[in-house]
């Protein structure tokens, strides 16, 4: 049987790292949500329960992806993206609102969320159209094309509302630089997440005095024969000088309260020690929590379910998206160098695996693979250690959620799975 | 580029993320110690404060209980003020004043509302509390004064302040610790160990069970009872005795240095530092500063020992060979210094030793100060000599006993002479009045006493102490329990003891007789002088006793220190006869005696420095 022998070609590398991670994953559930009068660990009233139940139910699901053949997910991966599409759209008649967003279907022995899906969908079919024979990646067309795919599910999970998982898409992008997007478009783009956090840090009138400064130093030290326009560099600075205005408008005008006090904390602007005390009890109490329950975990950490602040609930969210302070609190450095090294290691593996590959479509699916993992990985973490602003969307392998779990492990195996087939591949 | 971009950034974010981690778990890492970590709550089991008892078993000390009603602001329901006011005995005005402020402190932690409810107030209260949310009553314990007596002894207990808090971290806002006297002395022997219980709560503050299963709770472990050395009955009597008088009477049982009674008058009732009106008493108390009742006169008063101290100028000189029990002196009513005469009451004529004690003679013991130097090449040397015979009786520096306070009292050396004078600038004539108990020496009631007791023994003492016993353990403390030779041999002390003897059978103190005690004792009568804007003023002087009894096998023995007293014999002498009297038989024969000392007040001589008017000092009034 084809399955078998792909199952002897599994990069067990990958999949090991995978189990370890979730294994962590399961034991930081555990000890979050550890109800001493509980007995069995599958007990389903539990989380630990009912996550270790989809752990099994994912393990399964493994099997079934391992055994199908590789190349059905490129042959149906437009007809996926569709069946995406439409759980999406139907979630606006069918769907079940949890904590005021509407992300899920009731299937009665779970909660499906098509999100989790639809980023494994979006990566195939972004795959299969960059790959098309047709496609010319340099057209501006195209690209616009590309980016629709994964823009589409996007738009349709911003209103359910659940912008964290919406901007999980956007790393999609990665996907096309690596296939010869232009990177001034990357360059651009940080540059333009500069000036946006500049503005706020340093206003308008530092940004314009330093550019200018830094445009005349440019021009002192250039060697004379080198000749830079003048016009084009003025026409840059007058660029980012209306941008930069333009980010104090939509600053005050169009984000509400509530964005400008997580940017504010973000970036400490506030230094008024009684504001700061009040954003600490507010807006900011999760990020002061966290950060308080790491730094109390000091190097060793306080032991396996001895995590004081974890079992006093201290950290809101601690089984979902803020997980990764249970590691931090009960296993200390030790166990937060751990986990961002075995992350790194599995990203920089499958970074390794899908440039092996000759077929262009399961390179490019392996990109949407990382770039998904990545992202989630960057700011939920960031988020949690305070490096990044509150953006709430769960760490692979890791929170608590069937969806998630099922959906991430799909993620990664349909990429393990064309991995393993790359040699009967003569792309 | 295009292909390392993706790992290059994979990199980055693990960098990043791992430096901030070591910024957050090893630089700014505060690792939760059970004392701030704020999932823990420590919950307190108050061990009962130990007993104190007398010499015979007597309670002196027990404990009572007493309710405070403490409030949580934020569980506050709205309320009937008006009626929980009348209730609780305060104005509407104070409760909104002392919410407000218990607010200010902590919404969620509990604040005292009102302090130590009386018993009655508390019986009303109880039933009616379940109607008021957010309010409850905590059950406190404060001490129970079975005695009127002992205040300075005693002492009390209050609740720690922010200094006690930092030098000692046992302790936490709200609790009793011992502040002066035993209370403070065995403040760890009495308090116990107060049980902790480590709860873990949530972030809503409520407990969601014990930390790490309870195993590192401890349980209370109970406070102490001690006996103490004082006799209720004695004590009590004695400050009886000291109505309206100033001064300090220490008696001690010279076989083992125990303190049977310590008297500092004026005293208060030690209730007074005790419940709702305590820190009130207390500022009474603390800011009368012409009495000073807290001022305890029995170990704090330094006052020159006055003639008593010749009993010790006769043993030092017997011990030096200097003089024999025969030597005589010629009294010239007085004695001349250089030139100048100083006076004697003792009538004039030839002294022998044991008239130059009965008699008080100054020009005897002067005398004999006089050859103790002659002795000596130098008066460095002979200062030495007789510094450390003054010294192997206990004078001159702290005894030693327990209690947290004391004075040293004061036995001039060389050292400090050279300090006044100027280094050997003085010569025997200038410290002579030291040979008669004034000048320059000084020492406290409780010095004198010791003092009595050491010649009472024949030449040692025990430290005086007021621990007799711990639990069921009497004490082993070698500080209290070993001897203390003096360096004066035995065998000088029956002539001293003979002319003591005759102080009280034919001397200046025969008007004390008791039917059917011997007493060997000795009368002081102190100059005294103080200073009114700035003037050096004579006021009328103190008066002083030291005496121990029986002769032959000494059961007590004291000191009795009156000021403004003027002759020894009047009011130091008749309180000590009946102390002794008191201890020795249980009751008064002298009834006539007894009523006057009690009614008898002094303190008509006490406003005459006040009194911004011309005075006469030392009149005859009886």
């Amino acid at each position: 049987m084809f399955g078998r022998g792909a199952l002897r070609r599994l990069d067990w590398t990958s999949a090991l790292l995978y189990l370890v991670l979730v294994t962590l994953g399961w034991i930081s559930i555990y000890s979050s949500t550890f109800d001493p009068e509980a007995a069995s660990l599958l007990d389903p009233g539990q989380r630990y329960g009912k996550q270790l139940i989809f752990i099994l139910i994912s393990l399964g699901m493994i099997v079934v992806i391992m055994a199908l053949e590789a190349n059905f997910y490129e042959r149906f991966s437009s007809l996926f993206y569709v069946i995406g599409l439409g759980l999406l759209l139907g979630l606006f008649v069918f769907g079940k609102t949890i904590a005021g967003a509407t992300s899920w279907y009731d299937l009665g022995f779970f909660n499906l969320q098509p999100s989790e899906l639809a980023k494994t969908t979006t990566a195939l079919a972004l795959a299969k159209y960059l790959s098309d024979i047709q496609t010319d990646i340099r057209k501006l067309r195209h690209q616009a094309y590309a980016i629709l795919i994964f823009l589409a599910p996007a738009i349709l999970i911003i209103p359910q509302p659940d912008p964290g998982s919406a901007l999980v898409f956007f790393a999609l992008i990665f996907v096309l630089f690596r296939e010869g997007l232009p990177l001034w478009y990357l360059a651009l783009g940080l540059l333009a997440v500069t000036i946006f956090i500049c503005t706020l840090i340093f206003g308008t009138v530092w940004i314009g005095i330093g550019m200018a400064l830094v445009i005349g130093l440019i021009y002192m030290l250039k060697k004379q024969s080198y000749r830079i326009p003048l016009l084009p560099v003025l026409g840059l600075y007058a660029v980012t000088l209306v941008f930069s205005l333009s980010v104090n408008f939509v600053f005050d005008n169009v984000f509400e309260q509530r964005h400008r006090d997580r940017f504010s904390l973000w970036l400490r602007l506030e230094k008024d020690p009684e504001k700061l005390e009040e954003i600490r009890k507010t807006i900011g109490y999760n990020t002061y929590q966290s950060e308080k329950a790491i730094e109390s975990g000091g190097l060793k950490g306080k032991g396996f379910l001895e995590g004081t602040r974890t079992k006093g609930d201290f950290v809101p969210e601690q089984d979902t998206d803020y997980i990764f302070t249970t590691i931090g609190e009960e296993w200390g450095f030790y166990g937060t160098t751990t986990v961002v090294l075995l992350f790194t290691l599995l990203l920089l593996r499958l970074v390794h695996l899908a440039e092996r590959q000759k077929n262009p479509f399961s390179r490019m699916y392996g990109y949407g693979v990382i770039s998904i993992l990545l992202i989630h990985y960057f700011i939920n973490i960031g988020m949690v250690i305070g490096l990044l602003p509150t953006i709430g969307i769960p760490l692979p392998f890791f929170s608590y959620g069937g969806s998630g779990l099922l959906g991430f492990t799909i993620l990664l195996f349909i990429f393990l799975r064309l991995d393993a087939n790359r040699l009967n591949e003569w792309g | 580029m295009k292909k390392v971009l993706l790992s290059t950034v994979i990199v980055l974010i693990g960098l990043s993320f791992i430096s901030r981690l070591s910024y957050l778990q090893l630089i700014r890492s505060s690792s939760d110690h059970i004392l701030d970590d704020p999932a823990i709550k420590r919950v307190y089991d108050y061990p009962e404060r130990g007993y104190i008892y007398d010499r015979n078993g007597k309670l002196l000390v027990a404990n009572q209980p007493a309710y405070d009603v403490m409030v949580i602001p934020r569980e506050v329901q709205p309320l009937d003020t008006l009626e929980f006011c009348e209730l609780l005995n305060i104005s509407p005005d104070h409760f909104r004043n002392r919410l407000q402020k218990a607010r200010t402190y902590s919404p969620r932690l509990p604040s005292v509302l009102v302090p130590q409810l009386s018993k009655e107030d508390y019986a009303r209260l109880q039933e009616k509390m379940r109607k008021y949310q957010g309010f409850y009553i905590e059950k406190r314990s404060l001490r129970d004064y079975k005695t009127p007596a002992g205040a300075n002894v005693l002492g009390y207990i209050s609740e720690v302040s922010e200094w006690d808090l930092k030098q000692n971290p046992y302790y936490e806002l709200g609790e009793l610790t011992g502040r002066t006297g035993i209370e403070k002395q065995y403040e760890e022997v009495l308090r116990g160990r107060k049980g902790v219980k480590l709860i873990q709560k949530d972030r809503f503050n409520r407990d969601i069970g014990p930390y790490k299963g309870g195993s590192l709770d401890t349980l209370p472990q109970p406070g102490t009872e001690i006996h103490i050395t004082l006799d209720k009955a004695l004590q009590e009597y004695g400050e009886r005795l000291m109505h309206g008088k100033r001064g300090g009477i220490v008696a001690i049982e010279p076989a083992t240095g125990e303190i049977l009674a310590m008297i500092s008058g004026p005293t208060y009732d030690p209730d007074l530092l005790v419940g709702r009106q305590r820190s009130q008493n207390y500022s009474k108390l603390h800011y009368d500063t012409i009495a000073k009742p807290t001022w305890d006169r029995s170990i704090l008063a330094e006052p020159s020992p006055g003639s008593p101290f010749k009993t010790l100028q006769a043993l030092a000189a017997l011990q030096e060979g200097v003089i024999t029990p025969n030597t005589t002196f010629r009294c010239y009513n007085g004695f001349f210094v250089g030139n100048k005469k100083r006076g004697c009451h003792c009538g004039g004529g030839i002294r022998t030793m044991n008239s130059g004690i009965y008699r008080s003679c100054n020009a005897y013991f002067a005398g004999t100060f006089r050859k103790f130097f002659e002795k000596y090449e130098t008066t460095d040397q002979a200062m030495d000599v007789w510094e450390k015979h003054m010294r192997s009786f206990g004078l001159g520096d702290y005894l030693g006993y327990d209690l947290p306070t004391g004075r040293p009292g004061r036995i001039p050396g060389k050292e400090y002479y050279d300090r006044v004078y100027g280094d050997g600038r003085w010569v025997s004539s200038f410290i002579i009045s030291n040979s008669i108990g004034q000048g320059e020496v000084a020492a406290t009631p409780i010095q004198l006493a010791n003092m009595t007791a050491a010649i009472a023994n024949r030449g040692y003492f025990y430290t005086p102490h007021l621990i007799r016993q711990i639990g069921n353990q009497p004490i082993n403390d070698p500080n209290y329990t070993e001897r203390k030779n003096t360096s004066i041999d035995p065998r000088h002390f029956e002539p001293v003891i003979e002319g003591m003897k005759d102080v009280y059978e034919k001397g200046t103190a025969k008007w004390i007789q008791i039917p059917g005690v011997e007493i060997a004792g000795k009368t002081g009568t102190v100059e005294n002088f103080t200073r009114i804007e700035g003037e050096r003023v004579q006021l009328t002087d103190h008066s002083l006793f030291v005496a121990f009894a029986p002769v032959d096998k000494p059961k007590i023995a004291l000191a009795v220190y009156i000021e403004h007293g003027y002759y020894g014999a009047r009011y130091a002498g008749h309180i000590a006869s009946l102390l002794i009297e008191k201890y020795l038989k249980g009751e008064i024969t002298r009834k006539d005696l007894e009523q006057r000392m009690l009614e008898k007040t002094l303190e008509h001589e006490y406003a005459k420095p006040y009194s911004g008017e011309e005075f006469k000092i030392n009149e005859y009034v009886w």
